[in-house]
């Protein structure tokens, strides 16, 4: 197999590791590329069901742009979105049986949800973007990095939700009985609330980060 | 699909295709195709082949469970099918918890403490099932649980959690009238805080279609079953 890495000369070579954490803060998908808003606005009323959507949605974003990955180079190009959109499919299948036999508590939470994993562009953008075009070790770290970064801002969203619209954190209760809980939180509305509120705190965040490094560069400059 | 060719934000070197195969090579694309549905199957098969009693048993222990809720006392139960024009066989032995009709709990002493049924009926957005506890010898509901339901988190759902709700079940009058085999007087849904009557449901605000939802299905599920228990309830009670 040719070597896939040779970069065009003059870029700067990617290290490994930025394969992996790019998708943590970087390229984050949900507060950055804003990719599968349908599960981050839907099933992140509760920090577990949070939890429990990011892990299914990186397992399945994992096993399906590895294999996607080993087969990159056999899959005929006019046929790969049915292909990718096949074996993404049989892993949110596999997910939803796994999800009934741990718990059907947790499986009753994410309802619909799963299923929709199929159809969530972050994976879809995934395999074509990066794993249809990269060896087996990096997809794994890119989509490893996406997942964690996913399940990430889920926890974030979901975290706030539960707190301020149940009073509780992972099912653990915080304020004691006389705490009014905030419904609209755990309702949909909230989720764009919550949403909007992190958006702008990342969105200030790289803001300062580049403008520091933009004032760095002018001392340096002088 | 503009996500598909859009680049990467962040500048990333351009990837390379890997060599693809001739455009047009109709059998290759059949192949890759079929291929990968092949295997897709294999796993979901194996899968599912894996999983399967582990999901039966989870639902099995969730409907057990549910019935001890709905039967305050119950710590044995007999499961029950409903046969037509005929009095009810107890479920054999070998046949899954869940395909039983209807259940009938006893409690520590052998004594009958009631029987468990299924109810449905249309909520806000989806079927909402539930199982519920009725003491015939009473005439009461004397339980209520919500097992599947899709409304609204924090308003319609408070039909699932709710205690003051709930409460509402600890012997709700629903008494069939000899003479007509009906319902009589039917269960009534009223306003948050309005009951006066045995018979009344003590609504939830901000939930009026998921607790009417609620009482259909109980009007409903005692008028069709509740009968045919009293007219064979000495098979019932002697099954334990």
């Amino acid at each position: 197999m040719p070597k896939q890495d040779t970069f065009t000369p003059g870029e700067p070579p990617v290290l490994e590791a930025d394969v992996f954490l790019k998708g943590l803060w970087r390229e984050n998908p949900v507060f950055v590329s804003l990719l599968g808003m349908c599960p981050v606005l839907a099933v992140t009323n509760t920090v577990m069901n949070s939890l429990a959507m990011g892990l299914a949605t990186t397992f399945v974003l994992f096993m399906s742009t590895s294999l996607i990955s080993l087969l990159r180079s056999f899959i005929p190009k006019q046929v790969r979105i049915p292909v990718f959109i096949v074996i993404i499919a049989t892993f949110v299948t596999i997910v939803e049986y796994s999800i009934q036999a741990i718990s059907l508590e947790l499986y009753e939470n994410l309802g619909a949800f799963i299923a929709l994993i199929v159809v969530n562009c972050l994976i879809m953008g995934r395999a074509e973007a990066f794993a249809s075009k990269n060896p087996l070790p990096r997809a794994m770290l890119d989509a490893l990095g996406m997942g964690a970064g996913f399940t990430f801002a889920l926890f974030c969203l979901g975290a706030v939700r539960e707190i301020l619209g149940s009073g509780s954190f992972a099912g653990v209760d915080l304020f004691g009985p006389n705490f009014q809980p905030w419904a609209i939180m755990i309702l949909p509305p909230g989720g764009f609330l919550v949403l909007g509120g992190w958006l702008l705190l990342f969105a200030w965040a790289r803001e300062r980060s580049d403008r520091k490094k933009a004032e760095a560069e002018a001392a340096a400059g002088d | 699909m503009t996500y598909a060719t859009a680049p990467s934000p962040e500048g990333q070197p351009p990837e390379q295709q890997p060599p693809r195969p001739a455009a047009g090579n109709s059998a290759h694309m059949i192949g890759a195709l079929g291929a990968v549905a092949a295997l897709s199957g294999l796993l979901l098969v194996m899968v599912y082949q894996a999983t399967l009693p582990i999901i039966e048993a989870n639902r099995e222990a969730l409907l057990q469970e549910a019935i001890f809720d709905v039967l305050p006392g119950a710590e044995s139960r007999a499961a029950f099918v409903i046969r037509n024009g005929a009095p009810p066989a107890e479920l054999e032995e070998g046949q899954a918890l869940g395909d039983a009709d209807f259940y009938a709990g006893f409690d520590a002493d052998g004594v009958f403490a009631g029987v468990a049924l299924r109810a449905s009926a249309q909520g806000y957005q989806d079927v909402i099932r539930a199982l519920f506890g009725y003491d015939p010898n009473a005439q009461e509901i004397i339980g209520f649980r919500v097992m599947e339901n899709r409304e609204t988190p924090g308003l319609g759902d408070k039909i699932a959690w709710d205690p003051e709700f709930l409460a509402n079940f600890d012997g709700l009058q629903a008494r069939i009238n000899p003479d007509t085999g009906e319902l009589d007087p039917p269960i009534r849904g009223v306003q948050e805080g309005a009951k006066t009557q045995p018979h009344e449901v003590d609504g939830i605000s901000g939930a009026t279609i998921s607790v009417d939802a609620v009482v259909t299905m109980l009007n409903r599920a005692v008028g069709e079953r509740v009968p045919y228990i009293l007219e064979h309830l000495d098979i019932i009670e002697g099954a334990r």
